[in-house]
């Protein structure tokens, strides 16, 4: 059983709820996400895959940060604090953090809501004494988040599309006018942000998150499915759900 | 002594609910999560001759109470089935439906003729009834005659008994499921999804990339429970009854109106533990309503020698 400790709005649109319960033990990998039931009701009717943002297993607590959009996510933020909350999960393949070694710099690149995850990898990869750079695109200063909390683990670059917060652009383009140097490179944001991420820079080493509608999240029913990369029969795929979210670079055709 | 358990044609279910087929992959899922050789039977995705990549995504939407998928069949084709997944359920002790689908009657037989000789697999579900599919599938669900030919022809190569599932997209649904009878199948599975869309507003566009997907889950029960209503009063074979089953009470309507046994699909994705639940519950319900067994509901709706067990 879990229970909300904590809900509150922290940019536009975008909120933070830290809910207890002893499931959150399991959340050992970063980029793993949680298939949470919205509603009491059949409407709407499929759960909501949202990713995991930070967990202190001390205390047995998850955050998310999710954004209040569609009618999914609007009753999640109609939750108060010391109700119950359905959550099944951690579910899929996070971040790996064995393929990076001490002293090693990582680059983390996030768009959007594809931001949270790369919280909880950043933590983990300073506790491996692995040197973080983060880059956070945000649409504009009222849609930023968690930048101070980035700041603290390592340097922190933010781009917003209008220029009102940080570097004007994309993240693409602060990458190629800043061009920081980097060991392994891990990102989570909107495909096409992924997709020219990975013809523009061609990593060596690089992890991409990828989202897509998800009914079940565990892998039953072939909604989220993705295709390889190079496959001549068409046929080869992967689910979203279960075989990621988290794919090495090359895998998957973006 | 149990009050649930069935025997069907190939069926000998410890309860009357199985998985539906489609929204249980091959079991493997789930069997992470609970044991599957609690469930009455399991019916598998649909296996065609050739591994299939289904549509393109998005292939699912929500409507109210309700989804609407177009996943297109995909599955890993008759060879793999056979070699990997069915002798992965092979270590539960369940009796597994198998989930037919195919472009031409070829198809359908050479995929009945191999499936049905796989030591677990006790029954066939013929397909005959996806919406999301440009050939096959619907387009031999729509005529009696040749929903018929194609059943006859599935009964000769099957070496275990043959289930139709029925498209409730069709004027007539008796007259259908009467020919499929004729033909010699020996149950019918009813009812498969009923084709819908919905427009994304911001778009402008279907939100599902196929366009049009098949409506499922609780929205659609009370049409699968008039047609299971009139079908189980026209046809002697027994009817697995399924649409928007989300707990004991909604298997018991099945029974009332005229099923025999009962597949629960959407609900799996709302909640992965929803089959063992409503078994568990539907003991509960079974003996506080001091009914025998199960099966003296089934058709208790339209049945007149109706009399309320003392």
């Amino acid at each position: 059983m879990t229970k909300v400790v904590h809900h509150e709005q922290i940019a536009d649109k975008i909120y933070e709820l830290t809910f207890e319960g002893e499931m959150v033990t399991d959340m050992v990998e970063p980029g793993q996400f949680l298939h949470i039931r919205v509603g009491d009701q059949y409407m709407p009717l499929l759960r909501r895959p949202i990713s995991i943002c930070d967990v202190d297993l001390d205390r047995k607590q998850c955050t998310i940060l999710y954004r209040a959009e569609g009618e999914g996510t609007l009753l999640l933020s109609q939750k108060r604090k010391g109700v119950r909350l359905d959550v099944l999960g951690p579910l899929g393949n996070g971040f790996p953090l064995d393929t990076i070694a001490e002293g090693e710099t990582a680059i983390l690149i996030g768009g959007g809501i594809g931001v949270p995850p790369l919280y909880y990898l950043s933590k983990k990869l300073v506790e491996r004494n692995v040197r973080v750079v983060h880059v956070l695109g945000f649409a504009s200063k009222k849609d930023a988040f968690y930048v101070d909390a980035f700041e603290q683990l390592g340097t922190t670059a933010v781009t917003t599309i209008d220029g009102t917060l940080g570097y004007q652009g994309f993240v693409t383009d602060y990458m190629k006018q800043e061009a920081p140097a980097y060991d392994v490179l891990y990102s989570c944001g909107p495909t096409p942000m992924l997709k020219a991420i990975e013809e523009q820079l061609n990593p060596d080493r690089a992890y991409f998150s990828l989202e897509e509608r998800m009914g079940c999240g565990i892998g039953a029913c072939f909604a989220c499915v993705c295709s390889v990369k190079d496959d001549p029969t068409g046929h080869r795929y992967r689910k979203i759900c279960s075989d990621g979210p988290v794919f090495p670079q090359g895998v998957i055709q973006l | 002594m149990s009050r649930f358990d069935i025997q069907l044609p190939g069926l000998n279910m410890k309860n009357p609910i199985m998985p539906a087929s489609g929204c249980f992959g091959f079991g493997r899922e789930f069997s992470k999560l609970y044991d599957l050789s609690g469930l009455g039977a399991i019916a598998i995705k649909a296996t065609t001759d050739e591994p299939r990549f289904g549509n393109p995504t998005p292939r699912v939407a929500e409507t109210p109470g309700g989804m609407l998928n177009a996943i297109g069949l995909q599955n890993p084709g008759l060879e793999k089935v056979v070699a990997e997944e069915l002798p992965f359920l092979a270590d539960y002790d369940v009796p597994i439906l198998a989930n037919i689908a195919g472009t031409t009657t070829e198809d359908y037989v050479a995929v009945a003729r191999t499936v049905s000789k796989a030591p677990n697999v006790t029954a066939l579900e013929l397909n005959i009834s996806c919406p999301n599919v440009k050939e096959g599938g619907i387009s031999f669900g729509t005529d009696p005659n040749v929903a018929a030919e194609l059943t006859r022809a599935v009964k000769e190569v099957s070496d275990v008994p043959v289930y139709v599932k029925l498209s409730p997209n069709v004027t007539d649904i008796t007259e259908i499921a009467q020919a499929i009878e004729a033909a010699g199948a020996d149950g019918l599975a009813m009812i498969n999804t009923l084709l819908g869309m919905r427009i994304d507003l911001k778009s402008e566009k279907p939100v599902i990339a196929n366009r049009t997907g098949g409506l499922s889950g609780p929205a659609i029960k009370p049409v699968a429970i008039r047609m299971i209503y009139e079908v189980s009063q026209r046809v002697s074979i027994p009817i697995i009854g399924m649409g928007g089953i989300t707990s004991a009470d909604d298997v018991l309507e099945y029974f009332l109106a005229g099923a025999s046994a009962v597949a629960v699909g959407t609900a799996n994705f709302v909640n992965p533990f929803v089959c063992p639940e409503i078994i568990t519950e539907l003991e509960e319900k079974l003996t506080e309503k001091r009914i025998d067994h199960i099966s003296d509901l089934i058709g208790r709706s339209w049945k007149s020698c109706y009399s309320p067990s003392s």
